[in-house]
């Protein structure tokens, strides 16, 4: 109990203590000092190395950096320094528990087509899941539906899990379409059902864009089956500016989405694990990046019969752009582990630096924010984490992390918990810590 | 002690001890009859035998005992299946397979005390889907046994994890859920010939959210409150038929009917079959052990017990094993409170911590599941070595099975069920490099043709040579 005791005071007092200031508002700036620094950038990886951070962005990287009056110090001692990651297809802002309805924004919940569902709609900042992955490193999402087995699914968004009220760093971020029947039990839809569903919506979407101005009039009339909105919100789509987030596993459904993209100038993400692999130099060729969980290595559907470990580090190698997700299943509780996702991958072969990359650089480049984040360069956004050893071991975690210059406390619901219950004996005292 | 004694002394210990024998008649002869010497012999009697091994040495390595134990530059002999001697500078038998182990860890093998494989196996489909008996919310006559798929890829994953004793067992969507069967993680054509010999049967059963959601609108039970009620109607049942089949005596397997259900259930009564319990709420764990109390069973480990750090005091009370994820949490209300901190905090309040699985993927990487815990509790001043942590994957969840005697260890007379790994098994970078069973190499990473493959990846594009435990 004495270790516990020693510990407390070493480990959560100084978090309870910290008051929840921007330090970038109270002094100058933040400068990390002697840091094995991850820039994810040109720079590549500097050996003790500082990061001065001014008005919630990266103002400088180097070695042995002047102080500016007024700058609150932290020593790295020679700890990993890296960006923020990103985690990539989450419900992260829309989903508080899976199972409790009012809490779960994932999804239409409608038969109809729904590309105008939009997450944007409902992030909410005071989600215990933001704290929960943030203080494990996780500083942005790229947050979209969940796969809802009906094609069109929803509007996507890039949010930062920093403090609220305003998370969104952009609308807009991509449409998840589902062509995959892997919905499991009861999935009715076969895929030639899924193909004519999804073509005749993309064909309505370029015709009513065509035309869009003479739908809007008063007299005006269309005779698409899609709901106005819905084909709104496909306008950026069709005419390639915004992503179409696929999500399939099937090696043949692949290569016709990507032969459907090219053909119609779309701007293609694939999300899916399991044999994207065996398209890996197409998928390169068209410049079309993979969002994946490199972990799903059992054919868990006759879709992804393909799926190996070794699929990140085969797509890597052939110049595919790819990006982790977080335990495919539940990715928004478990954002925190996708670095044990990125950590597995080099484990299966994959390069190191380029694991980082997937989780940082990658993403930022795939989502269209990678001239605010997503390495560690002057200019960028502030979103930088100390770590206590390597950031893709699962041992390893944050000692400090900051999200557009502002520190985090490093506290979650979970922490709480965890104090409270860390010593029984105080039982039946405990409901009053 | 009779040298010496007087013949009045000897006269008077007989007459003693006839009085006390007699006076204990009537107890002894009730104790005497037990249900379980009643019930016919198990219908699926276990096939498996030890695939053939060498002598091995694996030597020079950093080996983890399971006993709270670090031996670095040790040795360890495996013979007959069997681990021979743990140690430093044990000299190879004639013959002896000799495996370098300079750089790399030993453990024991890894057990997941909770696995659905072969019963909700991949692929996952209607065909397939055979791990709740969702019928009605009591089946203690089901086994998990009977619906393992032996077939499934995941063995082969899980294999390569190191994993090699694993406990099958019925889904939680039933208050009772049926028998759960543990396996040695071995391919074989059937499940008999997996089935670990001499290991006891538990019962699954399931505390609150899951028969709720599939019962509320079929009849019951609704509430949590419904679920108790369901637990005690069902045991104070099996008690009844307990005591007459007791009663018919020794000829009852012919006089009385033969229930399934309340026979699993009269064993469960008598201890024979203890209970693994699916309960995620400190409060839900607190009511079964008194509803276990209550009847006199054995809650032999709360399953995912999210909230067991709440109440890891009771748990070391009630000898009852907390059988947890590193990390899971918030996917329905129940779990909502599950920490990171949630193993270490039950292991350092002396109550026996387990991980487990519960998922085909998570299986093959139990430890990294340990390391995560691990480092949590390290985090937050725990002390604790990886010597002690390596228990929460062998040595915990076989006390928790009954088969500790067996298995989880590396002691000279248990099976040799043996890992070695590449480096740190705490690391994400670590792989189980050769997997023993028996003292059978079973896999080994540098060798693909140790490496077992599924009947169902046979043949399948460009499965059916990278196909298997490698995958």
């Amino acid at each position: 109990m004495k270790k516990i005791a020693a510990a407390l005071l070493l480990t959560c007092a100084p978090a309870f203590a910290q008051p929840h200031l921007p330090v970038s508002g109270s002094v100058n700036g933040t400068l990390i000092r002697h840091g094995h620094v991850y820039t994810v950038g040109a720079a590549g990886t500097l050996n003790d190395a500082d990061v001065l951070i001014q008005n919630g962005k990266i103002a400088q990287v180097g070695a042995n950096l002047p102080i500016p009056p007024e700058t609150k110090i932290i020593d790295a001692h020679g700890k990993p320094v890296t960006p923020g990651l990103m985690v990539s297809w989450t419900q992260l802002g829309v989903l508080e528990i899976d199972l409790v309805a009012e809490t779960n924004d994932t999804t239409p919940n409608q038969a109809v087509d729904s590309a105008a569902f939009d997450v944007a709609d409902a992030i909410n900042p005071n989600s215990t899941l933001i704290p929960v992955a943030r203080i494990r490193g996780v500083t942005r999402s790229l947050t979209a539906p969940e796969d809802c087995g009906n094609v069109f699914c929803g509007t996507a968004a890039v949010i930062h899990l920093g403090q609220g009220p305003d998370l969104i760093v952009k609308n807009r971020a991509g449409v998840l379409v589902s062509l995959e029947p892997t919905g499991g039990q009861g999935q009715k839809n076969s895929r030639p059902d899924l193909w004519a569903k999804f073509r005749e919506t993309l064909d309505d979407a370029r015709e009513y864009w065509a035309q869009r101005g003479g739908y809007h009039r008063p007299g005006g009339s269309r005779d698409q089956r899609s709901a106005r909105i819905d084909l709104d919100a496909l306008g950026p789509v069709v005419q390639g500016k915004e992503p179409l987030i696929v999500h399939v596993e099937r090696e043949a459904t692949i290569r016709q989405v990507l032969k459907y993209a090219g053909d119609n100038k779309l701007k293609l993400v694939i999300v899916g694990s399991g044999e994207t692999w065996r398209v890996a130099k197409e998928l390169a060729a068209a410049h079309v990046p993979v969002i994946i969980d490199n972990n799903l290595n059992l054919p868990g559907s006759f879709s992804d019969l393909g799926a190996t470990l070794k699929a990140a580090a085969r797509l890597d190698a052939a110049g595919v752009t790819i990006a982790f997700q977080p335990q495919a299943d539940a990715p928004s509780h478990y954002a925190r582990t996708v670095t044990q996702i990125a950590g597995n991958a080099v484990a299966n072969g994959m390069k190191w630096d380029r694991a980082l990359a997937a989780i940082t650089r990658n993403p930022a480049e795939i989502w269209g924010i990678a001239d605010s984040y997503g390495t560690l360069e002057p200019g960028k956004d502030a979103d930088v984490v100390i770590w206590d050893g390597d950031p893709l071991d699962v041992t390893s975690a944050p000692t400090a992390v900051f999200i557009k210059g502002e520190s985090i406390p490093m506290v979650s619901r979970q922490t709480v918990l965890r104090d409270r219950y860390r010593d029984l004996k105080k039982a039946p005292a405990l409901g009053y810590r | 002690m009779t040298k010496g004694l007087p013949a009045w002394g000897a006269a008077a210990i007989v007459v003693v001890t006839l009085a006390l024998a007699w006076w204990l008649i009537p107890a002894a002869h009730k104790d005497d009859v037990h249900f379980a010497d009643l019930v016919p012999a198990d219908a699926f009697p276990s096939t498996y035998k030890p695939w053939p091994s060498k002598p091995t040495l694996i030597r020079g390595a950093t080996v983890l005992t399971g006993t709270d134990r670090e031996i670095a530059n040790g040795d360890v002999l495996m013979q007959d299946g069997k681990i021979k001697a743990v140690g430093r500078n044990l000299s190879a038998p004639a013959g002896a397979v000799v495996v370098d182990g300079k750089g790399k860890f030993v453990t024991p093998g890894v057990i997941d005390i909770h696995s659905h494989l072969g019963v909700y196996p991949s692929p996952s489909n209607e065909a397939t889907s055979d791990g709740n008996e969702a019928t009605k919310p009591t089946t203690p006559e089901v086994r998990a046994e009977n619906s393992v798929w032996p077939q499934d890829p995941g063995f082969t994953r899980a294999l390569a994890g190191g994993v090699t004793t694993l406990e099958i067992l019925p889904g939680s969507a039933n208050l009772i859920g049926g028998r759960s069967v543990v396996l040695k993680n071995v391919w074989s054509r059937t499940t008999q010939g997996m089935k670990f010999p001499g290991a006891p049967y538990d019962l699954k059963m399931a505390c609150g959210e899951n028969p709720k959601r599939v019962y509320g609108d079929k009849g019951g039970p609704q509430t949590w409150m419904g679920d108790v009620a369901g637990y005690r109607a069902a045991f104070a049942k099996a008690e009844a038929y307990r005591q007459a089949w007791i009663k018919a005596g020794k000829n009852a397997a012919k006089t009385q009917d033969r229930d399934l259900g309340m026979e699993t259930l009269a064993l469960v009564l008598e201890k024979k079959i203890p209970v693994q319990m699916h309960c995620y709420r400190a409060d839900q764990m607190a009511t079964m052990i008194d509803v276990m109390k209550e009847f006199g069973f054995k809650i032999a480990a709360f399953h995912h017990a999210s909230e067991a750090y709440k109440l890891a005091d009771e748990l070391k009370k009630n000898d009852i094993c907390a059988v947890m994820w590193a990390d899971w949490w918030g996917f329905k209300m129940e779990a909502y409170d599950g920490i990171p901190e949630n193993i270490a905090m039950v292991d350092h309040a002396g109550a026996c911590a387990s991980i487990h699985s519960d998922d085909a993927y998570g299986i093959q990487r139990l430890n990294q599941e340990v390391a995560k815990a691990m480092a949590s509790g390290r985090r937050m001043g725990i002390t604790i070595t990886r010597a002690h942590a390596v228990a929460w994957m062998t040595r915990n969840p076989a006390k928790a099975l009954g088969i500790l005697d067996k298995t989880g260890t590396l002691e000279s007379g248990k099976m040799a069920d043996v890992v070695v790994w590449n480096r740190d098994p705490f690391s994400v970078y670590a792989q189980a490099e050769k997997v023993f069973v028996d003292g059978a190499l079973l896999y080994d990473r540098d060798n693909p043709q140790l490496s077992p493959r599924a009947d169902f990846e046979l043949g399948q594009e460009d499965n059916g040579h990278t196909g298997g435990a490698g995958q």
